[in-house]
């Protein structure tokens, strides 16, 4: 970062009060930052590739390409980024940033459409706005591919049956020669409604430095 | 022995026609109906429904035991003497716990698992130490005339009356649908909450009997009660492993595993007592290491009979004691003083709700649902105590010297609790509008992307450098998937959650179905045959009519939704886990299923589906063994003939029906199906393919489909369809076109692969 202290410090609110985040925690993922791109300005998907935790998680495909997504970075546009910045990646995470406790409501339907938000990129790969079979077939036989003995059919036949879960609950009776062509976001949101997400799929961020503490990456 | 007729002559001998022995049999005599009267109060309370809504069973097995008690004390009869402190620690306490550990939710428990430790520990001791020092200021005042009660015997009193006890709340909680994590916190708090209390109480016995205490003393006991829990955690985790390790070899010898369980887990808590440690946690902890292996190893009715032996025990101990505790008010003599025992029930309360309070404030910010103070309610007011503190009680040693009136004293708070709380908390829960759970959990989209979640969350983390017990349980499945189930699982496939959803269920779905369908239809000649070959054969067979097998896979493939109950949210303490609402899906799926068959007409659908549902398994594979890799059941036509009544309410898709099958084709395959060698349990998806339900067979349904799907392989697949039906069995499991709503066209339509 070639910008000075009071300059970074300034910028560093400015992401604080963008995504919520607070002072400290935005310089500690400043600092894993940086480790990870090894002190270059920008992130690429190789630096992510790097780290031997994340190798062996069977969805890190999606994970990894839900940093560079465009649609998760707030732009309304599609399409992948080749590199992202600091201001980016934190973006990204502050999908996982858990909800203050005493919020309205609405708020908190917010914050759950956006985390459903960015599940649903994950799965869409192709930017349609619908996940079809096959997109939705590739994810589960990634969550399942750790599973050795799991096959390519087992998956097929689970995302078959999920997909057919969605079809029975939010079309209903379809006229003979419709298509089912794929789960809407709002299909999505309607079929997730019962899975408290808003509440699991958090991540404590600490506010203070971890990452000498930690061991390992 | 004796004889009723006193010999008259010296000399001969006469035999006596008709002797009555009482002494040989009366202890084993008076158990049994001592037990069998406890159970026919159970039978009673449940013939009239609404009681056991409002008030909770304890209650009502008190009540009982108060009539039996006044009754005996009027013919002046005393109780038996049955329940000395052995034959409640070796016994009855075990029992109570197993049956409360091996039916925790394990799930839902690691999640909340510090805030269970929490309160169970910190509360207990909070509580404990608090009742017991206010109890000793108040005896300091002379009005009351208890000042010889020293503080090391207030403070066992204390630990005493603050064991609680879970059944009643739990029962109510259960009825209205609190939410899960409330449940298992009042449900892990009891059941630790027993082995503190067990270890305090043992601490301040010991205590009470020695005259001097130092402050080294306070210290080492300290020390003592951490190695005690911790070495009851161990112990209890080496004897689950060495169970898991032992059921991988009893595959020949079904019949004792159950047997191995048991003595494995009671195993576990004789040696925590020979060497006085924690034997509750021993027990408990055995039992949450061993069920899940176990589960996987044994067949299907050693682990039902394993859940039913375990939940009979365990409330018949707890029966007993309730009921016991009914008779003893009444028979014992009691030593009453009003401004104590009037004191500790006003203790009791304060301090459970003080501590809850105060406890929750500390553990709030490391908990992601804090609990609110309607749950911090339900928490306080469901302390209710109950058996294990009668017991603890009545139990205490005789060289303390109020002891009747400790005795007194704890049965006033629990008949206070159990019957004033028990009966109040209900209504008070219903109005305060205790946050409620969402049961309709259960479908596979959710679970699909409760996995993705965590594991997005999991490489989030990692990314982040920064690990919470996400990271953990990763790594730890990881561990056990590579590891330890290598070790301890006889057939060994590691499965994922989703996957594993349907194991055990669906087999014994699979076989109710059948039980019930052997009774039902008459049609087919074939069928008789086969249910005089079910009564021949003791063990499941491995033949299965073709519209059995079908019907079986309807509804496996209907009720997948339902019948997924491997992790049972909520377990009432009273009863076993039930499959009562799969069970009723199957009832109204079968009794439609049957007025199709009587319509005798192809509704499209039944007979269709009849011939095209195809079941194999790889032919090494028997009944018993563990599962291949079980994947949906999934017959891919998305239709429900009938109401099913899934949890959500989805409307139903219904499919007219393509009038062009035979009556016949139902049974086409049958005599193809007694060569093949199969068993059903479960559902190969390839062979599942609807190779009839392809354009070449004609009864056809209407199916959704996806427009850019394409098998290449399907062709081929058509033409060997209707000429081998039985060749599913040994067909290769190549993937061909799932028929299914999702892909493909209709039908009719000419089809070219796309």
């Amino acid at each position: 970062m070639g910008a000075s202290q009071s300059g970074r410090v300034h910028k560093f609110q400015e992401l604080a009060d963008k995504t919520g985040f607070s002072i400290e925690q935005i310089k500690n993922l400043h600092s894993r930052f940086t480790y990870l791109t090894q002190d270059e300005d920008t992130l690429r998907r190789e630096h992510l590739e790097n780290i031997s935790n994340l190798a062996i998680n069977p969805i890190r495909r999606q994970i990894i390409e839900a940093f560079f997504d465009k649609r998760n970075l707030g732009e309304n546009e599609k399409g992948c980024l080749q590199e992202i910045s600091f201001e980016e990646f934190v973006t990204v995470l502050s999908f996982f940033r858990p909800p203050k406790p005493r919020i309205p409501d609405e708020e908190m339907k917010n914050i759950r459409k956006e985390k459903l938000r960015f599940l649903f990129n994950m799965h869409d790969t192709d930017n349609d706005g619908v996940i079809t079979l096959d997109e939705y077939r590739r994810v589960v036989e990634e969550l399942l591919s750790s599973y050795e003995t799991i096959g390519a059919e087992t998956a097929k036949a689970i995302s078959d049956g999920a997909m057919l879960e969605v079809a029975s609950v939010t079309v209903g009776q379809m006229g003979p020669d419709e298509f089912y062509e794929g789960i809407t976001f709002e299909q999505f949101m309607q079929i997730l409604q019962n899975l408290e997400i808003e509440t699991k799929m958090n991540i404590h961020f600490w506010n203070l430095d971890t990452t000498t503490m930690k061991c390992g990456k | 022995m004796e004889e009723t007729n006193p010999d008259p002559n010296p000399g001969e001998s006469t035999q006596a026609v008709f002797t009555l022995n009482y002494p040989r049999i009366q202890i084993p005599f008076e158990i049994t109906l001592w037990v069998l009267l406890a159970s026919f109060a159970k039978i009673g309370f449940h013939i009239y429904h609404k009681i056991t809504i409002w008030v909770p069973e304890s209650c009502l097995l008190i009540s009982i035991g108060l009539i039996v008690g006044g009754i005996m004390h009027s013919v002046h009869e005393k109780p038996p003497a049955v329940l000395t402190s052995n034959v409640f620690f070796l016994y009855m306490l075990p029992s109570i716990v197993l049956d409360s550990g091996y039916f925790m939710p394990t799930r839902p428990f690691f999640e909340n698992f510090g805030t269970v430790l929490w309160f169970a520990i910190v509360g207990t001791l909070w509580n404990s130490i608090g009742i017991g020092i206010s109890l000793f200021a108040i005896c300091q005042i002379e009005a009351f005339g208890v000042q010889d009660i020293n503080l090391e015997e207030n403070l066992l009193f204390a630990s005493i009356i603050s064991a609680v006890e879970p059944v009643a709340v739990l029962t109510v909680f259960e009825d209205i649908s609190v939410h899960e994590h409330l449940y298992i916190v009042v449900f892990g708090e009891c059941l630790f909450n027993d082995a503190v209390t067990v270890v305090l109480y043992n601490l301040f016995n010991h205590v009470a009997a020695i005259e001097v205490v130092e402050a080294g003393d306070v210290f080492l006991d300290i020390g003592w009660f951490f190695v005690v829990g911790l070495g009851g955690t161990f112990f209890g985790i080496l004897f689950g492993f060495v169970a898991a390790f032992t059921t991988r070899f009893t595959g020949k010898v079904r019949e004792i595993e159950p047997l191995i369980i048991f003595l494995y887990s009671y195993l576990a808590y004789l040696i925590a007592e020979l060497f006085t440690i924690s034997s509750i946690m021993a027990i408990v902890t055995c039992a949450l290491t061993m069920k899940y292996y176990v589960e996987e190893n044994v067949s299907q009715p050693s682990c039902t009979t394993i859940r039913h032996v375990i939940k009979m025990v365990g409330s018949v101990s707890e029966t007993l004691i309730f009921f016991f505790l009914g008779v003893v008010t009444i028979t014992t003599e009691h030593e009453w003083n009003w401004g104590y025992i009037l004191f500790t029930l006003l203790f009791a309360l304060i301090w459970r709700g003080l501590g809850i309070l105060v406890l929750t404030q500390i553990i709030n910010p490391f908990r992601t649902i804090p609990l609110n103070f309607k749950d911090q309610f339900g928490l306080a007011y469901g302390g209710l105590r109950g058996a294990v503190s009668f017991a603890l009680a009545f139990t205490l040693p005789d060289s303390i010297g109020r002891k009747k009136l400790f005795i007194t004293g704890t049965i006033a708070v629990i008949i206070f609790t159990v019957f004033i709380q028990g009966i109040t908390i209900r209504p008070l829960l219903k109005l305060m509008n205790v946050r409620k759970t969402n049961r309709n959990l259960e479908t596979i989209n959710v679970e699909i992307h409760k996995r993705l979640m965590e594991h997005t969350v999991a490489g989030i983390e990692d990314l982040c450098g920064q690990w919470s017990h996400y990271y953990w349980k990763d790594k730890f499945m990881k561990f056990n998937n590579r590891i330890i189930r290598k070790i301890l699982v006889r057939d060994n496939r590691p499965e994922s959650s989703i996957v594993a959803l349907y194991k055990k269920l669906e087999l014994q779905n699979a076989m109710e179905i059948l039980d019930q369908m052997s009774g039902d239809i008459s049609a087919a000649p074939s069928l008789i045959s086969l249910h005089e070959d079910r009564k021949n054969s003791p063990k499941p067979r491995k033949k299965f009519l073709s519209s059995d097998v079908a019907n079986m896979h309807e509804l496996l493939s209907k009720n997948m939704y339902k019948i997924r109950q491997r992790t049972l949210s909520y377990t009432n303490k009273h009863a076993l886990p039930n499959d009562i609402t799969a069970r009723e899906i199957l009832m109204r799926r079968h009794t439609s299923l049957r007025r199709s068959f009587r319509a005798g007409s192809l509704h499209g659908t039944n007979a269709a589906k009849m011939s095209q549902k195809y079941f194999s398994l790889p032919m090494r594979q028997s009944l018993h063994s563990g599962f291949p890799s079980r994947r949906l059941g999934h017959t891919g036509d998305g239709d429900t003939e009938s109401e099913i009544d899934y949890p959500s309410n989805r409307p139903t898709i219904r499919h007219p029906h393509r009038p062009s099958s035979t009556a016949g084709m139902p049974l086409r395959p049958l005599d193809t199906l007694k060569n093949a060698a199969s068993s059903v349990n479960t559902v190969n998806e390839q062979n599942n393919v609807q190779r009839g339900n392809r354009r070449s067979h004609l009864s056809s349904r209407r199916t959704f489909r996806f427009r850019n799907y394409s098998d290449e392989d399907s062709e081929g697949e058509d033409q060997k369809s209707r000429s081998s039906p039985h060749a599913w069995v040994q067909e290769p499991q190549n993937s061909s076109e799932v028929q299914h709503p999702l892909i493909g066209r209709p039908h009719w339509l000419p089809q070219k692969p796309q």
